[in-house]
């Protein structure tokens, strides 16, 4: 293992992730829905252990290097859009005639290079509604999303760009 | 209470409404991809407000606040997507779609 390289006494060895060790700890107290002593202790257990069992799996990370600005893109951005395009989707499947929608597959260049934050994009694509990423072309440059109605496939492309692209991008700094 | 009661319901409500409109657009929409669209959209808002419904039920039961609820939407939030990308993948490979043109040259 890889770890044996890094000093003995060194935070890098023992805490490879150490954010994931705090969700880790997070979702543990969540899972049992109780905060106690031993439930702490129990869940700083798991979340020095689990990085450590799967440290070879995450060769490397992408630094948050904005933490603010990614609580108010999840929150600001994120949870906005879900609700604003359910809202806007509910519209399109109930319209009476559903013959007008313009079912399109867009390609989306990505600035992007880091597998994570390309993941990230994708997950956050397809969550909000009216949008499925369906295929990364192999040399991972461009994403193929499929779009429940799209009259302009440009603009389209240009609001996936602007409003999540450029902002993961700046939060990761990557 | 009544108010918690009012709160519950509304979630409840809010939450079965888009998962039904989550079900109407699979039945109603023409091709898989179209399809795809209304079941991955069920899961995000639907599961959340029922969710939020059960988060604010348990914690007026008397035992403390209940928050394991997130939970279910944080994992949703994972998995959600993931299963949606494999599907329309997996559509793509079996040449589902008629019109190629969005698509990049192999």
């Amino acid at each position: 293992m890889h770890n044996h390289k890094k000093p003995f006494l060194s935070a890098q060895r023992w805490l490879p992730h150490p954010l994931m060790t705090l969700m880790l700890i997070i979702i543990w107290l969540l899972l049992v829905n109780a905060i106690s002593f031993g439930h702490i202790i129990l869940g700083i257990l798991f979340g020095v252990a689990i990085p450590w069992f799967t440290n070879r799996f995450w060769p490397e990370r992408p630094k948050i290097a904005k933490p603010v600005q990614l609580v108010r893109f999840f929150f600001g951005t994120f949870l906005r859009d879900i609700i604003v395009a359910n809202l806007n989707v509910v519209r399109l499947t109930l319209q009476s005639d559903i013959s007008q929608l313009q079912p399109e597959f867009i390609a989306v260049p990505l600035d992007i290079a880091d597998q994570m934050v390309i993941s990230i994009l994708a997950s956050v694509i397809s969550l909000t509604p009216g949008t499925v990423s369906a295929e990364i072309t192999l040399d991972r440059r461009v994403l193929i999303v499929h779009g429940l109605d799209i009259p302009d496939q440009k603009a389209a492309v240009r609001t996936i760009k602007t409003r999540y692209e450029a902002p993961l991008k700046e939060i990761f700094s990557c | 209470m009544v108010v918690v009661e009012c709160i519950i319901s509304f979630f409840l409500i809010l939450g079965a409404f888009f998962a039904l409109t989550g079900s109407i657009g699979l039945y109603r929409m023409t091709n898989f991809f179209t399809r795809l669209h209304g079941p991955t959209k069920a899961t995000t808002l639907g599961v959340g407000s029922m969710a939020l419904a059960s988060a604010v039920y348990f914690s007026f039961q008397g035992n403390g606040i209940s928050l394991h609820e997130v939970l279910i939407t944080l994992f949703l939030f994972i998995t959600a997507p993931v299963s949606a990308h494999f599907l329309a993948k997996a559509a793509l490979h079996l040449r589902m779609h008629k019109n190629t043109e969005a698509l990049p040259p192999r």
